[in-house]
């Protein structure tokens, strides 16, 4: 049978629905003990002094580490380095792993001292005894404030708190040029809202030094454990790569927020060996709210020119991305080269600028959080279609198709050149626009909408159609754009002696069912029962090497590396099928698990060669025993997968209550091996955005204070905020990966948040409301009702 | 101080000394080793940490220990071992999970609103899970996961 393009059930499920699932707070060491970081109440001070004696003498306490026991640890570094438009290299502060006495404390939540105690109770209890002196200064939480003379500085070396500014496209000559020839300009001035990830499974890491064999393990909550241990070893710890083993083990989510190596993860790796005994620490919520990097925090100046014809000649952005207190290890990446070049949308857009300021707050660092900068670029892009049909009068669909890039295939047609230097591998963009527009009947609706307006009701529809770049990513071309790492991926095949597989990938689950789609893949092309294959993942002893999983990549990535090692494993088993056979290799053709010699009977099984290559007594000479290949895959471009959503709400105008009525997604992501998979992705993807638009958002007071570091004050989408989602696909291959996909991770978290605001905003058309800032609260939706409605309600 | 306790959890009477403020998700999961009971929050809101307590859906964060004294306490460990529950079942044929770090608490919540209310609508089953927090599904597939559960058998086997 085949298994690609079924909706096999997820064989790691049985685990998680019994609740023997392994994630990292659940392991216990014998010895273990828990360590617990005193974090600064303050967003900005200096540590006059730390007195941890009586923490010290407290009851159940091992040991007290502050700053200046870790300050010979350099602190944990950043990822890509994106330089200043005149060629200077960004400003990279160090991010050390605690602040020391007489350095300042950078954010609410920065690390001070760390307590390690027999238990968690003891270590939080003494977490009270410690005396810290704090001189606590001004500090600026917005990143357009941030860049304004006279703010508070974040870091010294930093003036006027700018990591970097950047720009791509046309000169400024040129877009100002397009923009002076537009017959009408679309402004929108907005700020595109910090998002706090919220994986369910807040972040641990429990670190141990074995002495007798000077070796370490740390079992951390990551999406990528190699590149936390390269990182740990190379560049924090400087610890013998080869003596450092990392465990990602079941990763309750993780939503870019797991990609980051984080202090925590090497002061646990130190302190166990500092005090001979294992180290755990897991994270409250409140403290995933103050140190898991966050998502998002822009603030954008976005104007689209447009001819008299509607058709759009010009994009000229300018924005402010807030960093946060420190570079995060792919921050930089996020805001430019994730954000920028998607500007070109899905519109031939002739022209486009982007200015961009990378800006330090005293604010929890900002980093990739499920969509990355595409959903930033996706929302302005949008929300400025949407606005510019409502000024112009006209139809927000037709807009779109009128402004879509003609389909192209990608193989018979070339690939689209973007004016913000990517190249789309193949789209089909008029398609699922119009696929939404029949799945949510949309003239039944504007006469539905028609109607209920004359009776006081105010329903909206709202479009968003969107492509991402995923598959991350070709590594000479992120190498030129300032990654220090290579974005390939690896995999292994080991074909036991019985023929049963052993796949080894670099990807990482925590969530996304690799354990099941890979294995689709695999006994597919190898003809054999799923049943047999293994998928092994999460863990740097068993698997050789990984980048791990963001960015959309896995199957796109590190499914290709899988086909990659099929492919040797295949070509080595022909060579000893036809021994077997006494055939030529050129003879014979493999299908359905067996080698045949072509227009005979005569075939052999995947298993009986599996044996062979291992018990090799009459096998062909010259050739190694043993069946196991190992593969990296390093993609030529991107994937470029693209949608269309549809928002259907009702506005409460007497509560400013948004109610979600129909959301409608049409995604390609390419060819799909598991449509149950891929649907799941969308839905969890689409409740992220949706939430972006009407609940969530981190707040800081202007001392620096996160004011809703809780569940009971950040508001979680729940069950009852959220409709059936109505979904679908169409396809578009890949036309550079083996398997033709695309990735669909981020898809639904891309394309949904603008849909949800822009259906809003046509539902408020009639008061004249154009624009809201996110998310839509009842309040703020009232009181822009009331605004506009002053003295004329009743 | 510590207090002695004597709870029946998943059919098996532990009894042991604890510390006045010892929650019961903390005495599950490090002192009996079920570590299918999670803990995602510090305020009683995501769930993820939801077990049975004389048949009732209590978030075991919210509860001592010595509160638990005495109880019968069902964990998801105490549902089925084999998966052969219906709900567990049905999370799987639905694709009701996705990371599973959620799954624990949600399972134990629907299972809670289907003995009280074996039928329920897809309105009633979204306000039952009004104090579970998923982060992976937007919870489309645990509204059909417990729709299946509920269809395909009856309310006797579903109640644990």
């Amino acid at each position: 049978m085949s298994y690609i393009g079924q909706s096999v059930k997820r064989t790691e499920d049985r685990r998680f629905t019994t609740g023997k699932g392994k994630y990292t707070d659940d392991i216990k060491l014998p010895g273990m003990t828990y360590a617990h970081i005193v974090r600064s109440e303050y967003a900005h001070a200096r540590i006059n002094s730390i007195d941890t004696s009586a923490a010290l003498a407290a009851e159940g306490v091992v040991a007290v580490f502050t700053g200046d026991d870790v300050a010979h640890i350099r602190g944990v570094p950043c990822g890509w380095q994106v330089n200043f438009k005149d060629g200077t290299t960004m400003k990279e502060p160090a991010h050390p792993l605690l602040c020391a006495v007489g350095t300042t404390v950078k954010h609410v939540g920065d690390g001070v001292a760390m307590i390690i105690a027999e238990s968690r109770a003891a270590a939080r209890d003494a977490a009270d005894l410690l005396v810290i002196d704090y001189e606590v200064f001004p500090a600026v939480v917005n990143g357009a404030e941030a860049i304004k003379d006279g703010a508070p500085l974040v870091h010294d070396e930093a003036p006027n708190n700018m990591a970097f500014d950047w720009a791509i496209g046309c000169s400024p000559e040129e877009i100002n040029a397009a923009m002076d020839s537009a017959a009408h300009i679309t402004t929108l001035d907005f700020v595109n809202q910090r998002m706090a990830p919220n994986a369910m499974e807040p972040r641990s890491a429990l670190g141990n030094y074995d002495d007798a064999m000077d070796s370490y393990t740390l079992w951390t909550t990551s999406q990528n454990p190699h590149l936390t241990r390269l990182l740990l070893c190379a560049f924090v710890l400087g610890l013998p790569e080869h003596k450092v083993r990392v465990v990602a083990p079941d990763v309750g989510g993780g939503f870019g927020s797991k990609i980051f190596h984080y202090t925590e993860e090497a002061l646990v790796i130190w302190a166990s060996k500092a005090i001979g005994r294992p180290v755990k620490w897991t994270s409250t919520r409140t403290e995933a709210f103050l140190t898991d990097a966050h998502g998002r925090d822009h603030v954008t100046k976005a104007e689209m020119g447009f001819d008299t014809e509607g058709n759009v000649v010009g994009l000229r952005i300018n924005t402010v991305a807030n960093l946060g207190a420190y570079l995060s290890t792919f921050a930089p990446a996020v805001p430019t080269y994730l954000h920028g070049t998607l500007l070109q949308g899905l519109y031939t857009t002739p022209k486009i600028r982007i200015d961009l300021v990378g800006a330090f707050t005293h604010t929890t660092a900002v980093d990739a959080y499920r969509g990355a900068g595409r959903p930033e670029a996706t929302y302005l892009l949008e929300r400025l279609m949407d606005k510019a049909a409502i000024e112009m009068g006209k139809d927000p669909a037709q807009l779109r198709l009128q402004n879509f890039i003609p389909p192209f295939d990608g193989v018979t047609q070339p690939g689209y050149q973007t004016q913000v230097a990517l190249q789309y591998d193949s789209g089909n963009y008029h398609a699922v626009l119009e696929r939404g527009l029949e799945m949510v009947g949309y003239e039944a609706f504007r006469k539905e909408q028609a109607e209920a307006r004359a009776n006081g009701r105010y329903l909206g529809i709202g479009f968003s159609t969107y492509i991402e770049a995923c598959g991350i990513a070709p590594s000479a071309v992120v190498g030129a754009l300032g990654a220090r790492a290579g974005l390939y991926e690896s995999a292994q095949v080991r074909v036991q002696p019985t023929g049963k597989v052993s796949v080894y990938t670099g990807s990482h689950s925590h969530g996304q069912g690799h354990e099941t789609t890979f294995a689709q893949v695999v006994a597919d092309k190898l003809g054999i029962a799923m049943a047999d294959v293994e998928i092994v993942h999460g863990d740097s002893d068993a698997v050789a090497f990984g980048m791990g999983t963001y960015g959309s990549r896995s199957l796109a990535v590190g499914g290709s590396a899988i086909i990659k090692s099929i492919e040797k494993v295949l070509e080595k088993g022909a060579k000893i099928a036809a021994h077997k056979l006494e055939a030529n290799v050129d003879d014979l053709e493999y299908a359905d698990g067996k080698w045949t010699v072509k227009g005979t009977d005569k075939s052999v099984g995947f298993g009986d060669v599996s044996l062979t290559a291992y018990v090799p007594h009459n096998y062909p000479a010259g050739l190694e025993p043993g069946l196991d290949f190992s593969s990296f895959y390093d993609p030529t471009n991107f994937t470029y997968p693209f949608g269309c959503h549809i928002a259907v709400v009702e506005v409460d105008v007497e509560t400013g209550k948004v109610k979600l009525n129909r959301f409608i997604a049409v995604d390609d992501v390419g060819n799909v091996i598991n449509p149950m998979i891929v649907d799941g992705q969308i839905h969890g993807g689409l409740a992220q955005g949706i939430g972006q638009a009407l609940l969530e958002g981190v707040q800081y007071d202007e001392t620096g204070n996160l004011t809703n570091a809780s569940y009971m004050d950040y508001c979680m989408p729940r069950a009852d905020d959220l409709p059936m989602f109505e979904t679908d696909r169409t396809t578009t291959p890949c036309p550079h990966n083996p398997l033709g996909v695309k990735g669909a991770g981020e898809a639904g978290c891309i394309g949904s948040t603008p849909a949800v605001v822009n259906a809003v905003m046509d539902a408020l058309t009639p008061f004249g409301v154009l624009d809201l800032e996110m998310p839509m609260t009842p309040q703020s939706v009232w009181r822009a009702i009331q605004s506009k409605t002053e003295g004329c309600s009743a | 101080m510590k207090i002695p306790v004597s709870i029946t959890v998943n059919g098996k009477v532990y009894a042991h000394e604890v510390e006045a403020r010892e929650l019961l998700v903390y005495h599950l999961r490090d002192r009996l080793r079920l570590t299918g009971t999670h803990i995602g929050c510090d305020t009683s809101t995501c769930g993820a940490c939801t077990v049975h307590i004389d048949n009732k859906a209590v978030k075991s964060c919210t509860v001592l220990a010595v509160q638990a004294d005495g109880c019968d306490v069902t964990t998801i460990e105490g549902l089925s071992g084999d998966a052969s529950h219906p709900l567990q079942v049905g999370f799987k044929e639905e694709h009701g999970l996705q990371c599973g770090f959620c799954t624990p608490g949600m399972i134990m919540t629907a299972s809670d609103l289907l003995m009280r209310n074996p039928d329920p609508s897809e309105h009633e089953i979204r306000e039952a899970l009004e104090g579970n927090i998923c982060r992976c599904t937007g919870y489309h597939n645990i509204v059909r996961a417990i729709q299946y559960a509920a269809k395909e058998f009856s309310t006797e086997v579903v109640g644990c």
